[in-house]
């Protein structure tokens, strides 16, 4: 019979057979899988997985100033959302305030405006911090926003000690694939142990970093590639943990991962599967750690931004079901499913309810999350677990090679790797090897957009701007600029620089001040531009 | 033998995204241009200081962040005050279609979206530069 075409690989290139038999797996079931919630885990980190509790509906969403977000934040968990998550516009991200003049043009555009502490205090009114948890994309400036956060807490009436949330705080990946550095790799880490050792102390149920894939996915790496690059950042950060004095299992417990959820269903099902089990194996066997709870690889999930196309957008509905659907036989711990409208803008109301319920249609109504990791077992998937696994191993030796991840990274090898991958793929797709639909195949002559999008109010740059500048007047400048010169000589120092920035937040000073102060002291980092 | 083409791909603003920036820089200078990307975080400025110091025949900016509406206009200004008005300037990026109309309406050659093929890219340069 003929075939249709010549060559079957998934989205990553990874070849794939007709049929799996017993022939290519070689598993043996205590060693290689385990039950679910029993090592290496493979199978799920929860003995009960969603039967316990269905998976947290977490939507990133921010937009405007704090206002406009917090209205967005109610309407979603007016609309059944479980979590919230922050998205930071480009100022707030790279560390600079509203009113800077790197910040034009870009103020509340592509996620919500934060300069101060006020505005986290209007980003969350009315909402209980102690009763919710809630994910900061947020990075160079982690520490800052973090300080924002938990004094908002305090204002509320919260105990630290109860407050759970996740910063994202993955430096690595920013010099790999998401390019929202501030200071230079070591610096860097030193802010990060400091993160790390203050919450084990402090806000013991806080996720101190959020080691990212999906960025890295989203910059055009294969499933592999985002599997070992991001594996690899994460044994780098218990490395430099371990290095920094700390007891790997006083601060292992709170790293959880954030994966990509792309559109090949398989392949992305067999990535979390070999995620767990890597992980648990070095956590074990490499790092040291004595307490189960520190071998658990848990994620947080995106569909792919990538996958969306801005032709025939509302068929991304389709794609980002399909997507989440492979999150959820990938065990995920939380997700967010992307709206039809995020290629051309930030979503609408509209857009974000339909993707909210793509997520309760696959938990409530499909079945799916009825029982465990309901794959394992399958010749293919095992033998696609075992390939991401084995691809994964390969890239540690290379790194290994460099001398580790900041070595890999000052040689470019990463964004190398990177770059070639996303180049090979739009080369499939553009001579047609790759099909996607609406773009290549099944066009629609002269298409015109049937839906509508959000417009952000101009008006938001001004209002943020004078809202800094009155804030500056107003607040104490004794108190401002003493806990400036105590932030300055901590980073000169070696204190743990948590509770001097928990002062300078206190004292309304503003994150591009208390950056600002930092990078006087730790410099700056600057790419080298490859392409 | 004429001139080889000269164009400067550069991100102007905040934005780290830098998957299509590379992938056309590539894909440029293997159609025969040639090519230098300025990487990232640049301000309107630095951009179009390289654009006069590498004496570039196009500028092609690319854009994720939202902020097209500010940075195209405040690049092509800074061209023009600096002598390089006769400069093309194109790009790409998350911008809607009424943006984009009014973009090319202030000057810019063309916006290229998502999905825009690159062989689409390469052949419209060589036409204006035919």
């Amino acid at each position: 019979m003929a075939q249709e075409r010549k060559e079957f690989n998934s989205i990553s290139g990874v070849p794939i057979k007709p049929l799996y038999t017993p022939e290519d797996v070689d598993i043996d079931y205590d060693r290689d899988l385990g039950n679910p919630g029993q090592y290496p885990y493979t199978r799920g980190i929860h003995s009960d997985m969603y039967r316990g509790r269905v998976w947290t509906m977490r939507q990133f969403s921010g937009f405007g100033d704090a206002d406009d977000t917090n209205q967005r934040y109610k309407f979603l968990l007016g609309r059944g959302t479980t979590g919230l998550s922050v998205a930071f516009d480009m100022p707030t991200i790279m560390g600079f305030d509203s009113d800077s003049p790197r910040a034009l043009g870009e103020v509340g555009v592509c996620g919500v405006a934060i300069d101060s502490l006020q505005d986290m205090e209007r980003l969350f009114a009315d909402i209980p911090l102690k009763d919710i948890t809630t994910s900061m994309t947020i990075n160079g400036p982690a520490s800052v926003l973090l300080a924002f956060y938990l004094c908002v807490g305090s204002e509320q009436g919260a105990n630290w000690r109860e407050l759970g949330g996740t910063i994202q705080n993955d430096i690595l990946k920013e010099y790999i694939a998401q390019n929202s550095w501030i200071f230079p790799p070591r610096p860097s880490l030193r802010i990060i142990t400091d993160i790390m050792d203050f919450c084990s102390r402090e806000v013991p149920l806080w996720n101190t970093i959020s080691i990212s894939g999906y960025h890295i996915r989203e910059a055009g790496s294969t499933a592999a590639q985002e599997l070992a690059f991001t594996l690899a950042d994460g044994m780098a950060y218990v490395e430099a943990g371990i290095a920094a004095g700390l007891d790997v299992d006083s601060f292992a417990q709170r790293l959880s991962f954030f994966f990509n959820a792309h559109i090949d269903l398989f392949e992305e099902i067999a990535k979390y599967r070999a995620a767990r089990r890597i992980w648990a194996r070095f956590m074990k066997e490499k790092a040291g750690a004595r307490d189960e709870r520190s071998w658990l690889l848990r994620f947080h999930t995106q569909t792919a931004g990538c996958s969306l196309t801005a032709q025939q957008p509302e068929n991304n509905i389709v794609r980002t079901a399909c997507e989440a659907l492979s999150a959820v036989l990938g065990g995920t711990q939380s997700l967010h499913t992307n709206s039809m409208d995020e290629v051309l803008a930030l979503p609408t109301e509209k857009a974000v309810e339909i993707a909210l319920r793509t997520q309760q249609v696959i938990a409530y109504e499909t079945g799916v999350a009825n029982t465990i990791d309901p794959l394992a077992g399958s010749y293919f998937v095992e033998a696609l677990t075992d390939e991401m696994e084995a691809q994964a191993e390969d890239y540690f030796r290379r790194i290994e090679e460099f001398g580790g991840v900041l070595e890999a990274i000052d040689a470019g090898f990463f964004q190398r790797e990177i770059a070639y991958a996303a180049y090979r793929y739009q080369k499939e797709v553009e001579r047609g090897d790759r099909i996607v639909v609406g773009v290549n195949r099944f066009q629609v002559d002269g298409e015109e957009l049937a839906i509508e999008l959000l417009k952000v109010d101009p008006a938001v740059e001004k209002r943020q701007q004078e809202r800094v500048a009155e804030l500056r007047a107003s607040r104490s400048q004794a108190k401002a600029s003493c806990a400036l010169t105590a932030l300055k000589a901590g980073a000169q120092g070696d204190a743990n620089l948590m509770p001097l920035i928990i002062d300078c937040a206190r004292a309304y000073l503003t994150e591009g001040e208390i950056i600002q102060t930092l990078k006087d002291v730790f410099g700056e980092y600057r790419e080298v531009p490859i392409f | 033998m004429p001139r080889v083409i000269r164009i400067l791909i550069a991100k102007p603003g905040l934005d780290g995204h830098d998957r299509g920036a590379k992938v056309v820089a590539r894909a440029l200078s293997e159609a025969g241009f040639e090519v230098i990307y300025s990487g990232l975080h640049q301000t309107p400025e630095q951009v179009a200081e390289t654009a006069v110091q590498e004496d570039v025949d196009a500028v092609g900016l690319s854009i994720l962040s939202g902020a097209h509406m500010t940075l195209f206009p405040e690049v092509q200004r800074l061209l023009v005050e600096s002598g390089a008005g006769d400069v093309m300037l194109f790009g790409g990026g998350i911008i809607p279609e009424e943006d984009i109309a009014a973009l090319k309406a202030q000057g810019v050659a063309e916006i290229f979206t998502p999905g825009a093929p690159l062989a689409e890219i390469v052949s419209f340069i060589r036409k204006k530069f035919a």
